[in-house]
C-alpha cells in the first residue's frame, strides 16, 4: 500500500474516532464523578461509593427504578403478543386490508411523539376515562407495537410460505401449524421486537408525562423534573443519577458486547457446516 | 510477431492470506478475442480486474503497450469493462449511462490563437459530440430509441446490451467482459456470442473475456487461456487445447474425455485398456502416462475387427449423436456416435494414433514434509498420522519407553524430527466419517479413468496439502471426508542428514 | 358453532387497537382543532395562532434550530457512514453498534450526561440556543447514521468500479453516483431528525435554560389552558408529518429505522 493510502485511511479512522469520542464524552464524564465524593463536576474529590449509596437508599429514586422497569415490561409484553399476532393477520389478509393495516400501523412510528400524547390524553378525558396505569399502559403499547409489527414482517417475508402447507398437509390444524411451525420461524423477529419495545418503553419522556396517573414516576419524569423544576431536590440528588447513568450504561455495554460474541459464535458454526 | 497489447510479468495475488493467483505469465496480442477460461474460483476473474485496475497484484507487472500500468487507477487505463452484472446505475436513464464515460472524458484540442501560435487546452466533449457517439454506440447494440428508458425497464439482455454499448463508447483499446452472458438464458446465450463475436470483428479492438462455459470459449475465442487453481494450465487456440489438452485436468474441462493410465512399452506404442495401441506421442519406454482419447474418437466396429471388444452397458440419447458406454474388461469406454447400439450388445473398438493423447501424468505420488511427534506418529498435511519409525533407521526397533533403537544400540528420541513423507497414489482412502482418518479435507476434484476415479483432497487448515489417488467409489465434489492412510504405507526418510547426531 | 379458524382473524385485536387508540385519536384531535370551547365547528384556533407575533418568531427560531440540527447532523453522519459502508474490516458492524449503543440510555438521563458537561464548561445558562442545538445533535446523530449507512451499504461495489472504469474520478463518482443514490437515506435521515428537534422540548427545557421554546412546547403550554389550540398546533404537526412522509415515500417502504434494525 502506498504513502497516500495509509494517510487516507488515518484520516478516516481519526475521524470516526473522533465523533466517537465526543459522543461518549458526557457518559463517561458521569462515569468518572459516580465514583468521587463530590456534588459538582470539575471539582477534585476521593474515590467513594457515596452516590451509589445515595441512589440505593433514597426510597423515592428506588420506587421510580421499579416503576420504570414494570412498566417496560409490561408494556413490551403485551406489545409483543398484540404485535406479533397483529403481523400474522396482517401477513395473511388480503392486499387492501393488509395496506390499509400497515398505513395505520406506521402512523404513531413516523408520528411526532407529542402529537401521539396529547391525542391520547385529550381522547381519554373525552371519553371519560381518568388517567391511570391502564392508560399509561396503553400509551406505551401505541409506541411499541407498531414496531413489534415492523420487526416481526420481515421474518414472516423470509419464511417460506409452503412450510405451513406443508404442515397442513402432514395432517396438522391451522392453529397447531402455526404455533409448531410458523411461530418457530419468526421467534428471532419476536425477540427483536420485545427488546425493542423495552427499549423504546424505558426511553420514553412525553407519552409516559401525558398519560400518568397523578404521583406516578419513571426514570425519565423524574429526571426531567429534578433538572428543570428544581422542586425541593439538592444537588444530592442530582449526582446519584451519575450512578444510575453509569449503572444503565454498564448494563447496556455488557449486553451489547455479550449479543454481539453470541452472533459471532453463530456465525462461526454456520461457516463450519 | 504481433504486438502485445497487455502483458502479465510473474504476476502473483493473495487476498488476505489466499493466493488466488500464483506467478501468472501471458501476453495479449492486439486485436485479438484471448479468453480467460476456469472453473469459479481458479483466478479468472481476478487477473481481468487486476488488468482494468480494481485489483492490484501482491508482486509482478501489467505491462499494457510494454508500458507499466501495474498501480494506475482504473480511470486512467484506456480499458473498459462489461460487468458480470451489468452494473448499471440504476439512477440514471440508457442515455445518461452509457454517456457516462464521455461526459468524464477531457481530450487535448488544438487551437491557434490570434498571433498564429497553436495551443492545446484541455476540454469536455460537446454535447453534440456526446449525443452523436451515444447514438452511434447504442446502434450498434440495436437499441436505437431506448435513449430515455430507465435501466429497471429493461430485460436482462437490454441491459446487457447497454453495458456494452457504454463500455466501447469510449473507444476503449481493450474490452473486457467478465462472465456477460452468465445472466441470460441459453437461447439468448448464443444470439450474444454471435453478436459479440460480430462486434469484435467490426470494432477491431482487444476482447478480453473470462468465461466458466467451455463451449462459449471454443465457439468465440481466437485464443484461450485455461486457468485452474490459480495458475495457467494451458494457452492456445481453440483447436490446440481441444486437440492437444496439456494435462488431464483441461482434458476433462474442456469437451468430454476417456481418461486412462497408461504405460509405453516401446517407440510410438503406448499400453492401456490392457492392449497395445500405435500413437503418434513419444515418451520414455516404460513412462506411466495419462491417455486422453476423445469420445468421437472412439470407432465402433464389429466384434473380431476392434482393437478392443467390449459390451454395451448404456445407451443415451443426446439429440445429436448417441453417448454409448462400453465395458471392455475392467474398463468404461465412453464413445459418441451417431449410430445406435442396444444395450447388452457386443461390439469391437478402434481408436487411431492420431486421437490418442498422452501426457505426463501430474501425480505419480504424494509428497509431503512432516516431523515426528513424541508418539512416534508423524504431523503433516494438517493431520497426524500413525507410522512406523524404525524405517529411518535400517534394523532399529522401538523399546518399551517409546524411544528408538538404532541397530547399533543408540537411544534416539524421534521428537521434532523433521522428515519427508511419501504415500502411493493407491494407498489413500477416505471416509466421510470425519474422526476415521488422520486428517480432514475436500474434494476438489474427481476424473475418471476408465476403471477407477482419480480425486484430490485438500486439506482443512494451514497447510492446505493435497492427496492424489485412485478410488472405486463414487464421491462429489466439495464432499468433506477424512483421509486414511495404513500405517505400513506412510514412507517415511530423514530430511536432513544432521538430524540423525540429535 | 364453531368459529372457524383463520389466519388472518388474528390480526382483529390489532386492528381493534389501532382503532381506538390510533385513528380515532387523530380524529379527536381533528374535531378539537376545528372547535371553539362551546363546540362549535370554528377555524379561530388557527388565525389566532397564526396572528400572534411571538408565536410566529417562536415558530420561526423553532424552524431554524431544527434546520441547523439537521445540517449538522448530516454534515457529521454522512462522513461516518460512508467511511463505515465502504470499509472491508470485518469488524465494522461493531462501530456501527458503538454509534448507537448512546441511545439505549434513558434519553432523559442522555441529556443530562450533557447538561452536566455544559455545566461543567461553563456553558449551561450562557449559549442556550447553542446547548440545545449542540444537545439534538447529540442525541440525533444516531437517527441520521442509521439510515444512511443502510442505503450506502446497498450501493453494489461494481457501481464504484464501473464509475472508475469510465473515467470517473473520486469527486465525479461521489457526486453523480454515491450522492443521487444515498438519496433515499438522506431523506428519511432528515425526516428522522428534523421533526423531533421541532417537537422534543425534553432537550430544549434542559439545555437552553428554559429560555428556547419550540414548537412542541406550544402543546405543553396549550394542554395545561388550551386543548383546541393545541390540537390545533398538533394537526399542523401531523399534516407536515405526513407531507413529508409521503414525499419520501416512506408509507411504502419499510425504511424507517429508529434501532428497529439493530
Amino acid at each position: 500500500m502506498n504513502k497516500k493510502a495509509i494517510a487516507i485511511k488515518c484520516a478516516k479512522a481519526a475521524f470516526i474516532g473522533l465523533v466517537l469520542l465526543l459522543l461518549y464524552a458526557p457518559i463517561l464524564l458521569l462515569a468518572v464523578y459516580s465514583f468521587l465524593d463530590t456534588d459538582v463536576i470539575g471539582t477534585s474529590g476521593d474515590f467513594s461509593f457515596v452516590h451509589y449509596r445515595a441512589l440505593f437508599t433514597d426510597s423515592k429514586v428506588l420506587t421510580m427504578i421499579g416503576n420504570t422497569f414494570g412498566l417496560a415490561f409490561a408494556s413490551a409484553a403485551l406489545s409483543t403478543v398484540l404485535g406479533t399476532l397483529g403481523a400474522l393477520g396482517i401477513f395473511y389478509s388480503k392486499k387492501r386490508v393488509k395496506a390499509s393495516m400497515n398505513a395505520v400501523s406506521r402512523i404513531p412510528i413516523i408520528n411526532a411523539e407529542i402529537v401521539t400524547a396529547l391525542a391520547l390524553a385529550i381522547t381519554f378525558v373525552a371519553f371519560g376515562l381518568p388517567k391511570s396505569y391502564f392508560t399509561l399502559l396503553i400509551g406505551h403499547m401505541v409506541i411499541c407495537t407498531p414496531f413489534v409489527v415492523l420487526s416481526v414482517m420481515p421474518k414472516l417475508k423470509q419464511m417460506d410460505n409452503s412450510l405451513y402447507e406443508a404442515a397442513l398437509d402432514l395432517g396438522a390444524s391451522p392453529a397447531k401449524a402455526l404455533f409448531k411451525v410458523v411461530l418457530p420461524q419468526i421467534i428471532p423477529g419476536v425477540i427483536s421486537g420485545f427488546m425493542l419495545a423495552i427499549t423504546l418503553s424505558l426511553d420514553d419522556y412525553i407519552v409516559t408525562f401525558y398519560t400518568r396517573p397523578s404521583g406516578f414516576e419513571t426514570i425519565s419524569t423524574y429526571v426531567f423534573s429534578a433538572t428543570t423544576r428544581g422542586n425541593a431536590h439538592t444537588a444530592a440528588t442530582l449526582s446519584s443519577f451519575w450512578a444510575l447513568t453509569t449503572i444503565i450504561f454498564v448494563v447496556i455495554l455488557i449486553v451489547v458486547i455479550s449479543a454481539n460474541l453470541a452472533g459471532r459464535r453463530k456465525d462461526k458454526t454456520e461457516v463450519r457446516r | 510477431m504481433a504486438e502485445h497489447i497487455i502483458e502479465l510479468q510473474d504476476v502473483t495475488k493473495y487476498y488476505d492470506d489466499n493466493l488466488v493467483i500464483d506467478h501468472v505469465n501471458l501476453y495479449v496480442n492486439k486485436g485479438e478475442f484471448i479468453t480467460f477460461l476456469g472453473p469459479s474460483g481458479c483466478g479468472k476473474t481476478t487477473t481481468l480486474r487486476m488488468i482494468a485496475g480494481f485489483d492490484l497484484p501482491t508482486s509482478g507487472k501489467i505491462l499494457l503497450s510494454g508500458k507499466d500500468i501495474s498501480t494506475l487507477p482504473p480511470n486512467r487505463r484506456p480499458v473498459n469493462t462489461v460487468f458480470q452484472r451489468y452494473a448499471l446505475f440504476p439512477h440514471l436513464n440508457v442515455f445518461e449511462n452509457v454517456a457516462f464515460g464521455l461526459k468524464c472524458k477531457r481530450v487535448m484540442n488544438t487551437y491557434r490563437n490570434d498571433e498564429g501560435k497553436e495551443y492545446t487546452k484541455k476540454e469536455r466533449l460537446s454535447k453534440k459530440e456526446i449525443a452523436e457517439k451515444v447514438e452511434r454506440a447504442l446502434e450498434l447494440v440495436d437499441l436505437e430509441g431506448f435513449e430515455k428508458r430507465s435501466i429497471s425497464t429493461l430485460s436482462g439482455g437490454q441491459q446487457q446490451r447497454v453495458a456494452i454499448a457504454r463500455a466501447i463508447v469510449n473507444e476503449p483499446e481493450i474490452l473486457l467482459l467478465d462472465e456477460p452472458l452468465g445472466a441470460l438464458d441459453l437461447k439468448m446465450r448464443k444470439e450474444m456470442q454471435i453478436e459479440l463475436k460480430e462486434m469484435h470483428k467490426r470494432l477491431g479492438i482487444t476482447f478480453i473475456y473470462v468465461t466458466h462455459d467451455q463451449e462459449e470459449a471454443l465457439t468465440m475465442s481466437d485464443t484461450i487461456v485455461v486457468m485452474a487453481d490459480g495458475i495457467v494450465q494451458q494457452i492456445g487456440t481453440p483447436t490446440d487445447i481441444y486437440n492437444e489438452p496439456a494435462n488431464t485436468f483441461v482434458a476433462d474441462f474442456i469437451g468430454e474425455s476417456n481418461i486412462f493410465n497408461g504405460t509405453v512399452v516401446g517407440e510410438r506404442k503406448v499400453r492401456f485398456c490392457g492392449k497395445i495401441f500405435d500413437c503418434v506421442d513419444d515418451f520414455e519406454r516404460n513412462e506411466p502416462v495419462d491417455v486422453v482419447v476423445r469420445p468421437e474418437d472412439v470407432i465402433m466396429c464389429a466384434p473380431e475387427k476392434g482393437a478392443l471388444k467390449g459390451t454395451v452397458i448404456s445407451v443415451v440419447f443426446k439429440g445429436i449423436h448417441y453417448e454409448i458406454t462400453v465395458q471392455v474388461g475392467k474398463y468404461e469406454v465412453v464413445v459418441q456416435s451417431t449410430e445406435y447400439r442396444k444395450e447388452g450388445d457386443v461390439i469391437g473398438l478402434n481408436i487411431g494414433p492420431d486421437e490418442i493423447h498422452l501426457m505426463k501424468p501430474k501425480y505419480t505420488k504424494n509428497v509431503f514434509d512432516g516431523v515426528i511427534t513424541k508418539h512416534n506418529t508423524v504431523e503433516f498435511a494438517d493431520g497426524e498420522f500413525e507410522c512406523d519409525v524404525t524405517q529411518l533407521y535400517p534394523g532399529s526397533h522401538i523399546d518399551e519407553e517409546e524411544y528408538l533403537v538404532t541397530a547399533a544400540g543408540e537411544k534416539l528420541d524421534l521428537t521434532g524430527t523433521e522428515v519427508r513423507v511419501e504415500v502411493g497414489l493407491t494407498d489413500v482412502t477416505i471416509s466421510d466419517d470425519e474422526n476415521a482418518g488422520g486428517t480432514v479435507g475436500n474434494i476438489i476434484s474427481i476424473i475418471y479413468k476408465g476403471d477407477h476415479y482419480r480425486l484430490i483432497v485438500r486439506t482443512e487448515g494451514e497447510d492446505e496439502e493435497d492427496f492424489v489417488f485412485a478410488t472405486d467409489d463414487l464421491w462429489n465434489e466439495n464432499d468433506r471426508v477424512s483421509v486414511i492412510i495404513p500405517k505400513e504405507k506412510i514412507r517415511l526418510s530423514l530430511k536432513h542428514a544432521e538430524d540423525k547426531k540429535k | 358453532m364453531r368459529l372457524r379458524f383463520s389466519r388472518k382473524t388474528l390480526g382483529i385485536p390489532y386492528a381493534i387497537f389501532l382503532l381506538f387508540f390510533v385513528i380515532i385519536p387523530m380524529l379527536v384531535i381533528i374535531f378539537y382543532a376545528f372547535t371553539d370551547k362551546e363546540m362549535h365547528i370554528s377555524f379561530d384556533n388557527f388565525v389566532r395562532f397564526f396572528s400572534d407575533p411571538t408565536k410566529l418568531s417562536t415558530i420561526v427560531y423553532s424552524l431554524v434550530i431544527a434546520l441547523i440540527t439537521t445540517a449538522v447532523c448530516l454534515l457529521i453522519a454522512y462522513p461516518v457512514a460512508y467511511i463505515l459502508a465502504r470499509s472491508k474490516m470485518k469488524k465494522k458492524f461493531v462501530i456501527l453498534l458503538l454509534f448507537v449503543t448512546p441511545m439505549w440510555i434513558n434519553f432523559v438521563l442522555r441529556v443530562n450526561a450533557i447538561r452536566e458537561l455544559l455545566n461543567w464548561v461553563g456553558l449551561l445558562g450562557e449559549a442556550n440556543y447553542f446547548n440545545t442545538i449542540f444537545g439534538m445533535v447529540y442525541d440525533f446523530l444516531p437517527f441520521m447514521i442509521l439510515p444512511l449507512y443502510t442505503t450506502l451499504l446497498k450501493i453494489d461495489e461494481s457501481l464504484y468500479e464501473a464509475s472508475a472504469d469510465l473515467g470517473g474520478n473520486g469527486f465525479t463518482t461521489f457526486t453523480r453516483i454515491t450522492l443521487p443514490l444515498s438519496m433515499p437515506g438522506i431523506a428519511s435521515g432528515i425526516t428522522m431528525v428534523f421533526l423531533p428537534s421541532m417537537t422534543n422540548y425534553v432537550v430544549s427545557d434542559m439545555l437552553g435554560n428554559s429560555k428556547v421554546t419550540i414548537i412542541g412546547k406550544f402543546i405543553y403550554e396549550y394542554f395545561g389552558t388550551n386543548w383546541h389550540m393545541g390540537s390545533m398546533v398538533a394537526l399542523i404537526l401531523l399534516i407536515v408529518v405526513f407531507l413529508s412522509t409521503w414525499l419520501t415515500g416512506g408509507f411504502k417502504e419499510e425504511n424507517t429505522v429508529r434501532g428497529a434494525n439493530i
